[in-house]
């Protein structure tokens, strides 16, 4: 069997630092594995996945995971309400079709959201843009990828993720900053100063009540 | 080489005490299930792995069949170090209900008559062939199963274990199948029971005794079958607009491209193992299924507080139970929040690729639920 790994990726092993032990959790966007096999073996979570990448579906499982080959845009709405603990988006909602739409299901099916992203209000992204007149290029997976045929397709900054979330009603209870060096930093109300310094945000996100427009 | 079903064993064999109250009421008494058993029963009787065949499949899953001579239909899984490993598991494959290897069917004996039951064999269907195998595990002593597989008429039993009999299945892996048999699938199977009653042998299903077998009629209807069974890939692969020979066109109507006598060897085999009779009833269970039924359509609902693990698999090519079917299954599983995993296996083989050696992704999926299932069932470290 394959040893569960630290994640190399720092978001990941924040994330699974952020999550309590036990409890149901979904990783939408789950990619090999890697997080949720952590999660199972050092948080004693029962862990599912959702993976739209058949060999990505096939890895997690040959590691014995339970996952679903599907797509968040389309299958989120299915679960029942508050039916996982977390539900933790890593590094994907710059992919979606609808972010808007799904964070308001994250926060529908889970008690918890995990999100993390990267941040377009860094000084470099800025600077890309302002002086060089080009594109920003947002690394997916550690690869540096040019505007067209970056997945990712609905780019934001920290202050941007926070109005959403305001507008859904969702409430932010922690946010951390990670720094290209792996480093964290505790991030508070989304300043000007924090949105240019932050490379990635991991936000733990809950609602209290639906928002009057969600869903 | 044909063998006659009658001078083979089918050892060993179940007798039900009781009648078998089936979904139409009726109550079959004398009810008898052929199977057969690969691997140890360990000692809390948790490792046990049901294997439901597909429609004309047989409980000859590994070794050797000893109808055909050839290797069971799933060799290449069951066995030692293989997916399914004997060395772990009890693997269990009964004959179906309605079969014709061994278990009670069309071709047994009605012992009300002493004749054969041929055409007053009561309609049964996917649930009635599952309560049969509830009953043979009740006889075997297991509560519980570790896990129900199975393929097509296979993976609509092991979603019936799961739906029913939930507490009696630990783990359910419904292959390539569906929740109900679409109109398309009805009308390809009406096809092939149309061809069998067309056949000047059939005499109404009162064949047995008259010497003679309705073999044109089962042969076509497997030749259409089978085409459903492949995808246009497969069979552009395979044959393409082969000709045997000097590769010239003959100008005559007899079967002339590979892929006819392909066909043509297809329902010639077939005929040599299977019973026309038991093909009209297995068709009819198929396309009786449907699991949503029973809650008015409500497929979600079906599943509501089962607790059993699930992997579904489908394959891109196979488009008589495409995967859009498998994914409303996800979604309704979903909708409970059950444990359910679910893989679309690219595969250029059509419904069939369940059946194929090469297919190691299918393998490797399959042996990696099966290890985590362990684990959570306390199988495995």
């Amino acid at each position: 069997m394959s040893r569960p790994s630290v994640p190399r990726r720092a978001d990941l092993r924040l994330i699974a630092e952020l999550v309590t032990p036990g409890g149901r959790v979904l990783d939408v966007g789950c990619g090999d594995g890697t997080l949720l096999e952590t999660l199972e073996t050092e948080k004693q979570v029962e862990g599912q996945g959702i993976e739209i990448r058949n060999n990505r579906v096939e890895a997690c499982m040959r590691r014995g995971l339970t996952v679903i080959q599907g797509d968040a845009d389309t299958d989120l709405p299915d679960f029942p309400d508050r039916a996982f603990d977390y539900v933790i988006l890593s590094q994907a909602l710059q992919n979606m079709h609808r972010p808007r739409e799904v964070l308001d299901q994250l926060l529908r099916i889970g008690r918890r959201a995990i999100v993390s992203f990267p941040n377009l209000g860094h000084w470099r992204a800025r600077l890309t843009l302002l002086w060089r007149g080009r594109m920003p290029i947002v690394e997916t997976n550690g690869m540096p990828r040019s505007w067209y045929d970056t997945p990712n397709i609905h780019l934001c900054t920290i202050r941007d993720f926070l109005v959403m979330c305001e507008t859904l009603g969702i409430t932010v209870e922690e946010g951390h900053a990670v720094g290209r060096d792996g480093s964290l930093r505790r991030l508070g109300a989304g300043t000007a100063w924090e949105t240019l310094w932050t490379h990635q945000a991991v936000y733990v996100l809950t609602r209290s009540r639906r928002a009057p427009n969600g869903g | 080489m044909e063998i006659e079903a009658a001078t083979v064993d089918f050892e060993p064999i179940f007798a039900l005490d009781g009648k078998l109250k089936l979904q139409s009421q009726v109550e079959l008494a004398g009810t008898q299930c052929a199977y057969q058993t690969y691997g140890t029963l360990n000692a809390d009787r948790s490792n046990a792995i049901m294997i439901c065949h597909g429609l004309t499949g047989d409980q000859y899953v590994a070794g050797t069949n000893p109808l055909t001579g050839r290797a069971g239909w799933w060799d290449h899984v069951v066995g030692p170090g293989l997916v399914l490993d004997t060395d772990q598991y009890f693997v269990i494959c009964t004959n179906v209900l309605g079969g014709c290897l061994g278990t009670t069917g069309p071709s047994t004996i009605n012992p009300d008559t002493g004749q054969p039951w041929n055409m007053d064999f009561p309609v049964f269907t996917v649930a009635d062939m599952v309560d049969l195998q509830v009953h043979l595990i009740d006889a075997l002593g297991i509560d519980q199963l570790f896990a129900v597989i199975g393929a097509s008429m296979g993976g609509m039993m092991a979603l019936d274990w799961a739906a029913r009999h939930p507490e009696r299945v630990f783990a359910s892996i419904p292959v390539a199948a569906s929740w109900r048999h679409t109109a398309q699938n009805i009308a390809f199977h009406e096809v092939g029971r149309r061809a069998i009653t067309a056949d000047a042998d059939w005499h109404d299903g009162a064949y047995r005794g008259l010497g003679v077998k309705p073999e044109k009629g089962l042969a076509a209807a497997r030749m259409v079958a089978h085409i459903t069974y492949l995808s246009e890939t497969a069979f552009q692969e395979k044959f393409g607009r082969e000709l045997p020979r000097d590769s010239k066109l003959s100008f005559v109507l007899d079967p002339e491209f590979e892929v006819e006598r392909y066909l043509d060897h297809q329902g010639k085999t077939f005929v040599q193992r299977f019973d026309a009779a038991s093909y009209m009833y297995l068709t009819r269970a198929m396309d009786y299924f449907d699991l949503a039924a029973r809650h008015d359509g409500d497929l979600a609902a079906v599943f509501k507080g089962v607790g059993t693990r699930f992997l579904l698999v489908s394959f891109t090519s196979d488009w008589l139970f495409p995967t859009a079917e498998s994914r409303t299954i996800v979604r309704a599983l979903n909708a409970n929040a059950a444990d359910v995993s679910f893989i679309e296996i690219p595969a250029d083989y059509g419904h069939d690729s369940f059946l194929i050696e090469s297919a190691t992704d299918f393998h490797d999926v399959l042996e990696g639920f099966l290890d985590g299932s362990a684990r959570r069932r306390g199988l495995k470290p």
